[in-house]
């Protein structure tokens, strides 16, 4: 079936004498039923709920073994490549993030050759400073136009046929205090005719928003901030004038129900990072999901995982929702492997807690009171003299994206164990074990030499009925990749080792894998044309295309 | 990231005017951890590892020119002393600090006995009697098993190097773990672990050969928590033990073949 419409697409462009890059037009329909046209990746997380779920089918638990490189395209750019690409109708798009001084690069790619139509090369203002790598996670697109967000907390709008810059906002002026230091880094989200995207800068002490804007002219249409301004509800959780420079940055995409017309992001870590003295109160609305009025940008609902945080957990992963049946009933959910080591399900018509559990060894909380609060371990908060907390401070997990099949009603993410932090008052939570024992991604790869008791990096599948672990793919390194689902049940991850794999998405059993000669920091995608399944990941700064031989 | 932090945690600092108390303060092990990797970075090109290589200043035994506290020296890592070669660095508060709780660290323990030996004679031991050669390499010469130690008198201070030289299972260096694979034939190779992941296992084995084992092709695989290296806790007395100290401490670092 998936092939035959992948067919019918590529005649109806044949016959109408038109390259593949005329005959776009991305719809809010069509970004709404993704699994009409299975051959395309319309959106980051291929969804609006951020499943990662892939209905191609033509790689298997059987055939795995049988891919292939078809092609690879190398970025001029030697930072992390963390974007995700998207395809529609045999085009795709991706950018990479620019060097210290240098330029993104946009490219329109074939997705049968990886042979460029077009490349724009954008340059952001000397002033930007990301804190933690000049990344990109991805484009959106609407209609014939993409969408770009960039270090430099601009909004672009790029012809999808030309490469040509339609317009270009600037939703924050970056300056040059550390608290003027806004930047984009995720991919838009795409909302009916609105681009959605939020601000990131909460480790400089920016306050952070979600902003949405008219796409087709770059109007801002509603802002919300994710630190409330005094007199706004929340604002008694900040001591004194800490609010200001509260932080809560926006550094990953959001999701869209169109039921509930409600957007959901994550928000991160309140700032100061590690000095909660200064920043007495739960600090809301940090560490915590956000589910807005898609029209108006109104807060209907939040859930804070972490309070009060001080560590650094953020709590920026994308939100995965799913409709499953909760206690015997069809119930609206999402789904959340914290950076914090608890996962969890919610409610995400009312934000109501149903579950949360650890996914890895978690030392400063060991329990939920009833409207799902962490209870904290007494002494497991920074101290003068240090207290080690699990998990580290960059996280169970991180920004990597994590998958949800329907098919098999899991949950999978990637994460890593065994890392802990050394919490100090006011200081960087200093790691355990060797040293650089749990760093951040980096494009190049590093040599491993760790024990087991030094941390390691997996796959896990999650039950969301009780939260259990159904298998675990262990890697004897951490890592940074997302993991996509397919309803074949082939499940695509890797790891900061620089591997790029294929799991039986039923049981985690290891089908294929390929070193690609750099860490993986994205998320796989697959996407078909002339009815072959290709399947695109990520590594060093290279994209990479794969495919049955 | 954790340069901006720290950054600002450093301006944070100096304008509250907390750098006094936060030295007192932040000496954990991880601070003196982190300050001790600063120092032989930075400070120890100069001043040696044990801090006694500039005249008239011994850093690991806190005797100062200039400086009378923990905060006149945190001033002086940042400042620098004009018209000396003591130069000034963007080093933020809070990594000084760090690496004046190294310093008083080391104040705090035993400095070795043994770093007055003879260089020379301590030369003829490691090349001769102590065997060294069978294992290191320095300057070119000798195996490759063990650690190299061309510029290991740069890297370790006396102290350490003694430990190492009488207790070698003490601490070893992550980089020079040793790591073991059994073949499915019954082979069991011992070496150098050079890199490890998933799936492989890459050795420098004691035939010197850079050897690559799959893991789904072995029977056993694991680290090696004892030092293959021997103690010459009873095999040099306390004068040979202070030469080959000395010798050590004298190898700052060649251009190897």
């Amino acid at each position: 079936m998936n092939r035959g419409r992948a067919l019918v697409a590529t005649l109806v462009a044949s016959l109408a004498g038109v390259s593949a890059l005329s005959a776009q037009q991305v719809t809010w329909d069509r970004l709404q039923h993704p699994e009409k046209e299975p051959q395309n990746w319309l959106s980051y997380s291929e969804n609006l709920f951020n499943q990662r779920f892939s209905p191609l089918t033509q790689i298997t638990p059987a055939n795995a073994k049988n891919l292939e490189l078809q092609w690879v395209w190398q970025s001029k750019s030697l930072e992390k490549f963390e974007a995700t690409a998207l395809v529609v109708d045999g085009v795709l798009y991706t950018l990479q993030g620019p060097p210290a001084q240098g330029v993104y690069e946009v490219v329109a790619l074939d997705g049968a050759s990886g042979r460029p139509f077009w490349t724009l090369e954008y340059k952001p203002a000397l002033e930007a400073r990301p804190c933690c790598g000049r990344v990109s996670r991805g484009l959106a697109i609407l209609g014939d136009t993409l969408y770009m967000g960039t270090i430099d907390a601009h909004l672009v709008a790029i012809d999808a046929k030309t490469g040509k810059i339609l317009w270009d906002h600037i939703v924050e002026k970056v300056g040059d205090k550390a608290t003027e230091k806004y930047a984009i880094t995720h991919a838009p989200v795409v909302i009916k005719d609105k681009i959605v995207v939020g601000i990131a800068g909460g480790d400089l002490g920016v306050r952070g928003f979600i902003c949405a804007f008219d796409a087709k002219t770059g109007k801002e249409l509603w802002r919300t901030y994710t630190v409330p301004a005094k007199g706004e509800p929340g604002n008694e959780t900040w001591s004194g004038d800490s609010w200001k420079t509260g932080g809560a940055g926006v550094w990953n995409s959001g999701a869209y129900d169109i039921e509930t017309n409600l957007v959901y992001f994550g928000t991160g870590n309140p700032s100061p990072d590690w000095d909660g003295r200064e920043r007495l109160g739960d600090n809301l609305y940090s560490d915590s999901v956000l589910a807005l009025d898609a029209d108006t940008g109104k807060l209907k609902w939040h859930y804070q995982f972490t309070p009060h945080d001080e560590i650094d957990y953020d709590a920026t992963q994308v939100p995965v929702l799913a409709d499953i049946q909760w206690q015997g009933k069809p119930r609206k959910v999402m789904l959340w492997a914290n950076r914090n080591g608890l996962a969890y399900v919610l409610d995400r018509s009312t934000g109501e807690f149903l579950l949360g559990k650890p996914f890895v060894k978690v030392t400063w909380m060991d329990s939920f009171d009833p409207k799902g609060r962490p209870i904290r371990i007494p002494g497991q908060v920074p101290t003068p003299q240090g207290s080690l907390i699990r998990p580290h401070a960059l996280g169970a997990t991180n920004w990597a994206p994590p998958s949800y099949s329907p098919r098999t009603g899991l949950f999978y993410a990637a994460g890593w164990e065994n890392s802990g932090s050394v919490a100090l008052e006011g200081k960087f939570p200093g790691g355990v074990g060797i040293p650089n024992g749990t760093p951040m991604g980096q494009a190049t790869l590093t040599p491993n030499f760790k024990k087991e008791d030094e941390g390691f990096g997996f796959i896990r599948a999650l039950d969301p009925h009780g939260l259990t672990r159904k298998w675990e793919f262990k890697m004897n390194d951490i890592t940074w990749a997302g993991v996509t689902t397919t309803a074949s049940d082939v499940l695509f991850g890797g790891g900061k080792e620089g591997y790029f794999l294929a799991l039986d998405a039923r049981n985690g059993d290891l089908l294929w894998k390929i070193a690609l000669g750099g860490q993986i920091n994205s998320g796989p995608m697959t996407y078909s044309i002339n009815g072959k399944q290709y399947v695109t990941v990520a590594a060093g700064s290279s994209l990479f295309a794969f495919a049955l031989r | 990231m954790r340069a901006h932090k720290s950054r600002l945690l450093a301006i944070a600092a100096a304008l509250f005017g907390t750098a006094i108390t936060l030295v007192a303060q932040h000496n954990t092990a991880q601070d003196i951890d982190d300050g001790g990797r600063v120092f032989r970075n930075t400070c120890a090109n100069c001043h040696g590892p044990d801090g006694n290589e500039v005249a008239g200043i011994d850093l690991g035994r806190g005797v100062f020119r200039r400086a009378k506290t923990d905060e006149d020296l945190v001033q002086i890592i940042r400042s620098g002393v004009p018209g000396t070669a003591m130069p000034a660095s963007d080093m933020p508060v809070a990594q000084a600090e760090q690496v004046v709780a190294y310093l008083r660290s080391v104040a705090a323990t035993k400095r070795s006995a043994t770093a007055s030996g003879n260089v020379e004679r301590g030369n003829e031991i490691f090349h001769g009697k102590g065997a060294c050669m069978t294992c290191h390499r320095v300057n070119g010469a000798g195996a490759r098993l063990g650690p190299d130690l061309s510029d290991v008198g740069q890297l370790r201070r006396a102290v350490e190097l003694e430990t190492s030289i009488v207790d070698p299972g003490k601490e070893v260096f992550y980089t020079n773990r040793t790591y073991r694979v059994v073949t499915k034939d019954g082979a069991t190779i011992t070496g150098r672990l050079l890199n490890l992941d998933t799936f492989t296992v890459l050795l420098l084995d004691s035939k010197e050969q850079l050897r690559s084992f799959e893991k789904s092709n072995l029977r056993d695989f694991g680290f090696v928590e004892a030092s293959p290296m021997p103690s010459y806790k009873d095999k040099l007395n306390a004068q040979e033990l202070a030469d080959v100290v000395s010798y050590l401490v004298s190898l700052k670092g060649k251009v190897t073949p």
